[in-house]
């Protein structure tokens, strides 16, 4: 009935979407994006050889702004959302280290 | 009610600045519907009374002053929940930005500002804008004001229902494929799809870049063009923008409207569109060609709308869209990593990548995930000829049939949605029947064209039914104008829910 996504396909998914699944959505997305899979692969009834690719709906290339600088976010700003900081870093966890 | 909520933006904006009604009463006559209806319909995820209070106060006191006012001074607004806010929240109707406090305030807010709006809240959404029904609300789902049994739409549902309740008499929406359109169809208001680039996105946070606008939703045509003309306009702040200038779009709206070439694209008027509605845009269309403009069939193949045996809808412009928007969305929603703004897991974890994992997983709702991972999917390696390079040559088919209608018609007539209000819980379990809510309206996204959405009539069952204006580039005047021909000519408009 719909394309062969299986569970193993759709678990590469999470790690590319950065995305941790727990087995029961793997399982429900397995059977969802196969459907969805599936319904977009309708478009290859469609010819499009030599077909220009439409990237964006107006057709503006090299929007350049004067080079002088302006005033922006301060540090402050920038952090006032930050989950986890230490004076004007972002905090994270350890990431080189222990792991590999 | 105070009579105050029966006036238009226009007409409150006019009498506040006559002196004849104040800014502070009628701010204090909103909330008092706001507080009346809102536990009925959950519109809002934030109501701004004591700031909207404190802005109408001093609008008072600038016209006191004999100041200048804006064209808006006074006038209420409720803005979607995915456009920046320097105060209050700005949470996208998701876990994952529930406290976030966003550091600017979105250009097309801040022109509202600046034109005297007062802003009242900040409406409810299907999360970052995903979805057709509002259902995907991380803060529960709005109901729609004709039936509460029934979704309003979406994603821009909050704002609909808001505008439709009376709880606000104009508000902003953003519209991806079809998100200030289809609830405006739905809960029997006005919405504008500007052209792309037309209305800075400086603000809204992205979804699908090149398919993203801002617009309004209002009770009359009138008051779509007054805010359309105060938020369109060129912002280096926003490289797409479009230096253009904004049309006097109030005084284009009432120019007569013979001799103009309106279109009825025949795929989008097949089996697969409920009869009611087929009859309600067809019956528009005559009352449109009465008051002076043309009838011409034309056709737009790759926006086709079929109908298997079962009711079910297919096009291949709803598989172009997904496939595009996904791709977007997967590129713009990587920046909820959990270390810069937003959710971050409590969980221990074991490293960077386990952190990002963890927080994307309980930060982001259902539909948010499947799309992320769509677009990862379609854009991976090995995939990306198939889906995402392919999408894009559908898209330039798409938009090319939308060049060649408009070599015989000035603009288009078709329905905005397939059926009216859906009731809740209809269509969550199948995101694939979800996303067919928007059959008619995303190809006007891929082609990047301006869409405006009016009430057509009533259904039988007491529920709106929108017919959709489509236009070339920078049409939005035209569009107007033949909106306000039919409102002029039917009476049907400024409709109101039965309570």
């Amino acid at each position: 009935m719909s394309k062969n996504v299986d569970e193993a396909l759709v678990r590469h998914i999470g790690v590319l979407a950065r995305v941790e699944l727990t087995d029961p959505e793997v399982e429900s997305h397995a059977a969802q994006l196969g459907a969805i899979l599936e319904y977009f692969d309708k478009l290859n009834e469609l010819p499009t050889d030599g077909v220009e690719p439409m990237v964006h709906a107006m057709e503006l290339s090299n929007v350049l702004a004067d080079d002088t600088p302006e005033p922006s976010l301060t540090s402050e700003q920038a952090l006032q959302n930050a989950p986890a900081r230490d004076g004007d870093y972002f905090k994270v966890p350890k990431v080189i280290g222990e792991s590999q | 009610m105070s009579a105050i909520t029966d006036l238009s933006a226009a007409e409150l904006a006019a009498a506040i600045a006559a002196g004849r009604a104040g800014a502070e009463e009628a701010a204090k006559a909103y909330l008092a519907v706001i507080e009346q209806r809102e536990g009925q319909i959950g519109a809002f995820n934030e109501v701004l009374a004591d700031r909207a209070l404190d802005e109408a106060r001093a609008i008072d006191r600038r016209r006191a002053a004999g100041e200048p006012l804006g064209p808006l001074a006074g006038v209420p607004v409720a803005i979607k929940d995915n456009l920046c806010t320097a105060y209050g929240r700005t949470t996208c109707s998701s876990r994952m930005l529930e406290n976030f406090q966003a550091p600017y305030t979105a250009t097309a807010v801040g022109k509202l500002q600046d034109a005297g709006a007062v802003i009242i809240g900040k409406t409810n959404m299907d999360e970052f804008a995903m979805g057709s029904s509002t259902e995907n609300s991380g803060f529960g789902p709005t109901r729609n004001p004709w039936d509460v049994s029934r979704v309003p739409g979406g994603s821009s549902g909050g704002s609909a229902a808001a505008v439709a309740a009376g709880m606000c008499p104009a508000a902003l929406g953003s519209d991806t494929g079809g998100s200030i359109r289809q609830p405006a169809a739905l809960c029997g208001v006005v919405g504008l799809k500007p052209t792309y680039g037309r209305v800075s996105r400086y603000g809204l946070v992205a979804y699908g870049s090149s398919l993203d606008q801002i617009g309004p939703l209002t009770h009359d045509v009138t008051d779509c063009a007054l805010l359309t003309r105060v938020i369109a306009g060129y912002d280096r702040a926003d490289s797409t923008s479009i230096p253009q200038d904004v049309p006097d779009y109030l005084a284009a709206i009432e120019k007569p409207i013979a001799g103009l070439r309106v279109g009825l694209p025949k795929e989008f008027f097949s089996q697969a569109l409920d009869s009611e509605i087929r009859q309600a845009v067809l019956a528009a269309g005559e009352a449109i060609k009465a008051a002076g403009a043309r009838i011409v069939e034309v056709s737009l193949p790759t926006s086709r709308v079929d109908s298997d045996g079962d009711g079910k809808l297919s096009s291949f412009a709803v598989a172009c869209y997904y496939i595009v928007a996904s791709a977007e969305a997967s590129s713009n929603l990587a920046r909820y990593d959990g270390v810069h703004y937003g959710y971050r897991t409590p969980a221990k974890v074991d490293d960077i990548v386990d952190l990002y994992c963890r927080s994307r997983a309980e930060g982001l709702g259902a539909e948010v995930k499947r799309r992320i991972m769509l677009g990862a999917y379609t854009l991976s390696s090995g995939y990306y000829d198939a889906y995402y390079l392919k999408a894009l040559k559908v898209r330039r088919l798409i938009k090319n049939d939308f060049d060649r209608a408009f070599q015989s018609c000035d603009l288009l007539l078709c329905p905005t949605t397939p059926t009216t209000a859906f009731k809740l819980g209809e269509k969550t379990a199948d995101p694939l029947t979800m996303y067919l809510a928007d059959v008619y309206t995303l190809s006007v996204n891929l082609a990047g064209l301006p869409g405006l959405s009016v009430p057509a009539a009533i259904s039988a069952a007491g529920l709106p039914i929108g017919m959709q204006l489509i236009g070339p580039v920078f049409s939005e005047g035209r569009l107007l104008q033949v909106a306000r021909a039919y409102e002029t000519a039917t009476g049907i408009t400024r409709l109101k829910p039965p309570q």
